[in-house]
């Protein structure tokens, strides 16, 4: 496969020598008459990460299926971890999503299975990873997001936040380099939104994954965009963040399939472009 | 006039991604990864869990062919013969036809629903997501267990329906015991038992292979499952019979 072209690696936003992670180059996708993406490109840097802003239908979530290979597009380039992976067949996307994760919409637990099926689910099924190494995964992973003592329970009977921490569990338990997060806090109360935005902090910050975020919750945004986790003595902190750390978190607003604006939480703020300054309201 | 083009359009669509899937799916059948677990769960679910209403739905059509026949028969003086109708009928025909049926009812709708469940909720694209095949981890185990586990339950079916036949005979007609049974063996040709076992392995395909092609298609959220699940029920239905008299045909052409 090609590896991206130096012209596409954009302005130099990451640290030096990174390569992106993730490369869109003049995509557009449309299913018959509507346009769902109309030129779209940007770059995200290893550690980084991306926030897609915009309203109900702007074409948010389609990113991440396309980052993802779950759709093709119509036309333009993309490359994940340096593998151009638009014209790649089902089963050559297989392993490219070795080293990526997904958090769907509401979570998209499977719901004939145990929270501890779930979240070792690739590594049961898809690894040859003996069985007391996945449950040994499977506790830390839930120990990480505060629900080790659900394992055995099925999807049904958790809160919607635990339901959506269990699927950031679910994604990140075969240690992939991005993990794609589609409106992560979207329904659920600001509290429990808060420790959702509280394990996609620590699992950038701590685990060194890069993040592309879809969402159209503003208030979690910032919160992830401007906030750090440190480890500590007696486990892991969230607090605001350093200025170059702020800094490594972009946000881009599509509108109509197309991006209006790309840049820093300080740059969204103070725009006075009329939609930006509508939608931040 | 366009109202016309588009169903066409539609109809060619549905019948270019299922034949797709058809293909999809025998490849993934004869190579790894194979999901052993999610087979043998299935044979159970298509299976056993069938086995109820096959044996009853098997049982009446036998029992009420048996009182049907018997006086037509009578008017003929043939009454001794119901046992050559009651086993000609279901072996060759009612026995596949309505065991495939009935499991249109059970196992397509089910399939249907369950798969479409799994769509509108992002399952399938989590499973897609988690580098799993979902034609690998879905369709082929389903398929697989659907085209076994057919011709298992006509056969089941069509033993209880002679049995269902032996019993009204024996207690409604006054046919003897052992005249009902030899009438029924001599009803038999071995070409009709090849064509009773061999028909349901095309039906049992028909009545999976549409469970999974509705129900991975599914949009629309809860209302779209309920869509999904009449849809797979109406077409895999259609399909049985039109299926049943094609491989009729081809069997006839190699069997006789």
């Amino acid at each position: 496969m090609d590896t991206v072209p130096d012209v596409l690696r954009g302005p130099a936003k990451g640290r030096p020598g990174d390569e992106p992670v993730v490369v869109f180059d003049d995509v557009h996708l449309a299913f018959d008459d509507k346009v769902i993406l109309e030129g779209i490109s940007f770059q995200v840097y290893p550690g980084f990460t991306k926030v897609f802003l915009g309203a109900s239908g702007a074409g948010k979530s389609t990113i991440l299926k396309l980052a993802l290979g779950l759709l093709a597009p119509d036309s333009g380039r993309i490359w994940v971890h340096g593998v151009q992976i638009d014209r790649m067949s089902e089963q050559e996307l297989l392993s490219v999503r070795d080293s990526t994760g997904m958090v769907f919409q509401e979570g998209a637990l499977f719901d004939s299975l145990t929270v501890g099926e779930n979240v070792g689910f690739k590594l049961y099924e898809e690894t040859d990873m003996p069985l007391d190494q996945v449950r040994r995964r499977v506790e830390e992973v839930l120990g990480f997001v505060d629900l080790g003592e659900h394992v055995d329970k099925m999807p049904s009977e958790l809160s919607g936040g635990q339901r959506r921490r269990v699927a950031i569990a679910r994604a990140m338990a075969f240690k992939p380099r991005l993990l794609l997060y589609d409106e992560p806090t979207t329904g659920l109360d600001p509290m429990t939104a808060l420790t959702v935005d509280a394990e996609i902090i620590k699992l950038r910050d701590l685990e060194g994954v890069t993040s592309v975020l879809v969402t159209h919750q503003l208030r979690d945004a910032f919160y992830i965009a401007t906030n750090a986790a440190t480890r500590t003595a007696t486990g892991h902190a969230v607090s605001p963040a350093a200025r170059p750390k702020v800094e490594e978190a972009d946000f881009v607003m599509l509108r109509d399939g197309r991006i209006v604006f790309e840049g820093s939480a300080d740059e969204l703020r103070a725009s006075t472009d009329p939609y930006l300054r509508e939608f931040l309201s | 006039m366009s109202g016309v083009v588009e169903w066409l359009k539609g109809a060619l669509l549905e019948l270019q991604e299922y034949t797709r899937l058809a293909g999809a799916t025998a490849r993934a059948a004869v190579t790894r990864p194979f999901y052993w677990h999610d087979f043998v769960e299935q044979l159970d679910a298509i299976g056993i869990g069938s086995m109820t209403v096959v044996v009853l739905t098997g049982l009446f059509t036998g029992a009420v062919l048996a009182l049907q026949s018997g006086f037509t028969l009578d008017q003929f003086g043939a009454r001794p013969f119901v046992g050559r109708l009651v086993s000609a009928s279901m072996i060759k025909e009612l026995g596949p036809v309505l065991t495939a049926l009935m499991l249109v009812g059970r196992v397509s709708s089910g399939i249907a629903a369950e798969l479409g469940s799994m769509a509108v909720t992002d399952q399938i694209n989590a499973l897609r997501a988690l580098g799993t095949d979902p034609v690998r981890k879905l369709v082929v185990p389903r398929v697989l267990a659907g085209i076994l586990m057919t011709p298992v339950l006509t056969v089941v079916a069509n033993a209880v329906g002679l049995i269902g036949g032996w019993a009204v005979s024996v207690q409604n007609l006054r046919v003897p015991s052992g005249l009902y049974w030899s009438s029924v063996v001599d009803g038999l040709f071995m070409e009709d038992v090849w064509m009773g076992v061999l028909k349901p392995f095309f039906l049992g395909f028909i009545i999976v292979t549409v469970g999974c092609h509705v129900g991975l298609r599914t949009r629309g959220g809860t209302a779209g499952v309920g869509r999904a699940t009449t849809k797979a029920v109406v077409t895999a239905s259609v399909g049985v019979i039109a299926m049943d008299f094609f491989a009729t045909q081809l069997l006839l052409s190699l069997l006789f």
